[in-house]
């Protein structure tokens, strides 16, 4: 079955800056894909450049099977994006806004599907609000009803819930994980890592143009043996173990450990030493931490060799 | 994966699409845009006219006698309803795609699947459209004051519609290239309103010192608006059907280079 996204040896320079260094991805169809990265990490340049918005200085790109170039109309169809920034234009009301938009699209009668649309985004009493008159949480809601109107089968969301409440967040992410069941495609960035962490099936992280790591949201954390003893102590840590130590301070310390058995050497090295242990808790790696060690780039080596293949 | 089976639901999109609904569509928001505010974008330029005919025709009346039996207030008034056709028709195409530049929201017709013929249609059809319902609001409220004759109306009406999508390509190219407002105003300022104040609105360029005759002959806006008064007078500098030549010529021109940009993105598309 072809991809839902196709993407082969992308590269694109700003100036100076390369923001893309040769990426290539592979969506399959139905998946809730995440793309994390530090900030000019090249999340957005790969998204407009799927959009459209910008154009890639080799390599290509490909939505159901169409080039985003060669065959522009075809892969911008099938494609809904919402972009970064909080965009609108004053001159609209929120209807007026989605019918326009889905006549771009070459769709004369939706107003049934844009009434559905809007209801699914709580944007109903809004319908007939001007642009102007919303609120930012509003208009984050008619950047992703605007990007739904031609009902679209790959989604791509550019960091959506930037800036955004929490119980607007919640909502939302109800709202994408339906169109994601209903089997739409979902290609989402974040800078909440445990969004992404709940919501992806498969995340791929983003350094400096580069694809540096690329698994199964799960796959990535288990990867990832570290565990962490943490113990709030009375007496000193002993030298041993002190050097595993990745943080200390009051009588709280946390040890980095490679695996379960280690847990047993510590806690004897501890006895030993005379410290008692006041508190203790095992702290298993989240995606959050797995970010920042691959972006501290100390990933384990298969997740380096994986990455570069 | 869990949701194979139901993928085939949303992988075709609706397929009622016309080729015709996106080109008609970027059209109506164009002409919607200027409609909403038709006090500022109609009306204002109209009584900015009839401010001019008031007071140029005031000072001037028969101290200048361009062509025979012919008021100057009546001369004015063609070149005065040109005049405000051309500089509307710049200000819709120029100012709708700068604002959309600056303000973000021109990525909502980036990301469709609008080709670059269908952007520049729409645009300078509604510069056009604008320019024509400022040119006629112009007409309406100028001619109680001078007995305007109309010799070729269909002349006057090629000039009018050749004139304005020239206008109109003008400002897609100016609103292409600028990125902020101060440029596109520098554009309008030393580009278009010299163009057009010497391209013989208040004057016949057989008035002229030798010089600054051929001078005049180099602008295309002198053509535009000596075409189109021949339109009501049946008189003019320049045979018509040469001045329309150069409007033509000149308008392909500038519609291939504008095509040209817009296909490859300059600054549309990074």
């Amino acid at each position: 079955m072809v991809a839902a996204i196709e993407i082969r040896g992308l590269a694109k320079r700003y100036g100076a800056l390369q923001a893309l260094a040769g990426v290539d991805l592979e969506i399959p169809r139905g998946e809730f894909f995440g793309l994390l990265g530090p900030n000019g990490a090249g999340k957005t340049t790969l998204i407009s450049i799927l959009a459209g918005l910008a154009r890639a200085d080799s390599g290509s790109a490909r939505v159901l099977g169409h080039d985003v170039v060669a065959d522009y109309r075809a892969a911008r169809r099938l494609l809904g994006v919402v972009p970064q920034e909080l965009v609108f234009d004053p001159f609209f009301t929120v209807r007026e806004t989605l019918a326009i938009q889905s006549g771009y699209y070459g769709l004369r009668a939706n107003g049934a599907w844009i009434d559905e649309v809007m209801h699914h985004l709580d944007l109903t009493s809004k319908a007939d609000a001007n642009m102007r008159t919303l609120s930012g949480g509003m208009k984050r809601r008619v950047l992703i009803a605007q990007a739904l109107v031609h009902r679209p089968p790959v989604i791509v969301l550019d960091e959506p819930t930037a800036g955004v409440d929490v119980e607007l967040r919640q909502g939302l992410w109800e709202f994408v994980r339906r169109l994601n069941r209903d089997g739409h495609t979902v290609v989402l960035t974040t800078h909440y890592i445990e969004e992404a962490e709940t919501l992806c099936d498969r995340i791929a992280m983003l350094k400096a143009g580069r694809i540096v790591a690329l698994d199964a949201t799960a796959e990535l954390i288990r990867r990832f043996h570290a565990l962490y003893l943490r113990v709030r102590l009375e007496g000193a840590v002993p030298d041993r173990l002190a050097r595993r130590a990745v943080a200390a301070e009051a009588g709280r310390h946390t040890f980095r450990l490679d695996e379960y058995a280690e847990v047993e050497t510590a806690l004897a090295e501890l006895r030993a030493a005379g410290a008692r242990i006041l508190e203790m808790e095992l702290v298993q790696p989240d995606l959050e931490e797995v970010f920042v060690q691959i972006m501290r780039g100390a990933g384990p080596p298969d997740a380096e060799r994986r990455a570069h293949h | 994966m869990q949701n194979a089976g139901r993928t085939t639901e949303v992988a075709a999109p609706p397929r009622t699409a016309s080729a015709w609904t996106g080109f008609a569509t970027l059209l109506y928001k164009e002409l919607l845009r200027f409609w909403k505010v038709g006090f500022q974008t109609v009306a204002a330029p109209v009584l900015t006219s009839l401010l001019y005919l008031l007071i140029f025709g005031h000072v001037l009346e028969g101290r200048v006698q361009v062509y025979d039996r012919l008021s100057y207030t009546a001369f004015l008034v063609p070149g005065l309803v040109m005049m405000s056709m051309l500089q509307n028709a710049f200000a819709n195409s120029s100012s709708s795609l700068i604002q959309s530049k600056v303000t973000g929201n021109l990525v909502f017709v980036l990301l469709t699947p609008l080709s670059h013929v269908e952007f520049f249609g729409a645009y300078v059809v509604a510069a056009l459209v604008r320019g024509l319902a400022v040119g006629a609001g112009v007409l309406a409220v100028t001619l109680p004051f001078a007995s305007v004759p109309v010799e070729h109306p269909f002349w006057a009406a090629g000039f009018a519609l050749g004139g304005c999508a020239i206008l109109g390509t003008m400002g897609l190219l100016a609103g292409i290239w600028a990125e902020k407002f101060d440029q596109l105003a520098a554009f309008q300022g030393f580009v278009i309103m010299p163009l057009t104040f010497l391209a013989g609105v208040f004057y016949s360029i057989h008035s002229l010192p030798p010089f600054w005759e051929r001078v005049s002959r180099l602008n295309p806006f002198f053509y535009m608006i000596d075409g189109f008064r021949y339109g009501f007078f049946g008189v003019s500098d320049v045979d018509p059907l040469a001045s329309l030549a150069i409007v033509g010529v000149f308008l392909a021109g500038l519609a291939a280079i504008t095509l040209g940009l817009l296909k490859t993105g300059y600054r549309l598309r990074h």
